[in-house]
């Protein structure tokens, strides 16, 4: 799958915040074999300029990298945010969010429609933090977007997916859009999870930087992402509710 | 001339936001820039005059998720 053209190395997409240290991020990049990286932009002082040591680290990654407009409650906010991340990281991708809710992190989707069909219009690719809700799909994909990233869960709560048929719903519904399960991912069976579900790739941070061992979670959830991608192409058998034995009951003595 | 720049209260000589800038030592460094809210693209910069009281936010790379 294609996004907006490009086809990623990997559908792990991976966030760069919250890691131990600058080190251990950069070592975490690599053994997730990251397809993309997040990124974010804040207030750069004077004195310490730690904005350029970050934007120097994530040059020498060389991995394609998604602007993010967190935090941000409006429209205005979040695409003057989109404009000054074009700028910096040289990049017409963003993953626009729009909050809605504090508690929750929900996305405004009614201010993320019309912040998307802005951004679009300007010539943005946008990469929308949404819900898994059809309608909202469907109006981001009328305001230009050719992207969805519905959450799994509320960002940095590790529950994973919480809705799995509003997210089978989507992916049957948009068979080819590309989607990515975006923030609430806890462990690599939930990214597995996605995959299996037919998603294009899943955006974890939280779930790797916070591991007590975020390297070795970040290899975790690459061979996580591969093994549910494999199985969706494979074709996963029919749930059903009764037992049916599988081994054959033809040929069995009788020793009753 | 007293602006604020990002958020912090600042006596200034600058008399453009690339001056700014440049007073603030991030000349050539990865940044953008926002005078009262709306973005002001780097090639813009010069021809922007700092006004008394003028709410100026600069940004750069941060972690994100």
């Amino acid at each position: 799958m294609k996004f907006y053209g490009t086809t990623l190395s990997s559908p792990l997409m991976l966030g760069t915040a919250q890691y131990p240290s600058p080190e251990i991020l950069a070592s975490a990049v690599k053994a997730a074999q990251a397809g993309v990286i997040t990124v974010s932009l804040r207030r750069e002082s004077a004195g310490q300029k730690a904005g350029q040591a970050f934007w120097s680290l994530i040059r020498e990654l060389e991995v394609p990298v998604l602007p993010n407009t967190a935090g941000c409650h409006t429209v205005k906010e979040a695409v003057t945010t989109a404009h000054m991340a074009r700028e910096v990281f040289e990049t017409d991708w963003v993953k626009l969010e729009v909050i809605g809710e504090a508690d929750t992190l929900q996305p405004d989707v009614f201010g993320l429609v019309e912040a998307a069909r802005i951004l679009t219009s300007e010539g943005f690719k946008v990469f929308p933090y949404t819900t898994e809700d059809l309608v909202v799909a469907e109006k981001l994909l009328a305001a230009g977007c050719e992207v969805l990233m519905p959450w799994g869960a509320p960002i940095g709560s590790g529950k994973g997916l919480n809705n799995v048929f509003g997210l089978r719903a989507l992916r049957a519904h948009f068979p080819d859009v590309p989607l990515v399960v975006d923030a609430g991912i806890g462990v690599p069976s939930h990214a597995a999870q996605a995959m299996e579900l037919g998603y294009d790739a899943v955006l974890i941070n939280t779930a790797v930087a916070k591991a007590g061992d975020p390297v070795a979670m970040a290899r975790a959830f690459s061979l996580a992402v591969e093994a549910g991608a494999l199985a969706y192409q494979a074709d996963p058998m029919a749930e059903r509710d009764m037992a049916a034995p599988s081994t054959p009951l033809l040929g069995k003595p009788v020793l009753a | 001339m007293n602006i604020l720049v990002n958020d912090e209260a600042r006596e200034v000589s600058a008399s453009t936001l690339a001056a700014l800038v440049d007073e603030l030592g991030l000349k050539g460094a990865r940044i953008a820039t926002a005078v009262d809210g709306d973005f002001v693209p780097a090639s813009r910069r010069s021809h922007l005059a700092i006004a008394e009281g003028m709410k100026i936010e600069i940004v750069a790379p941060m972690q994100g998720g």
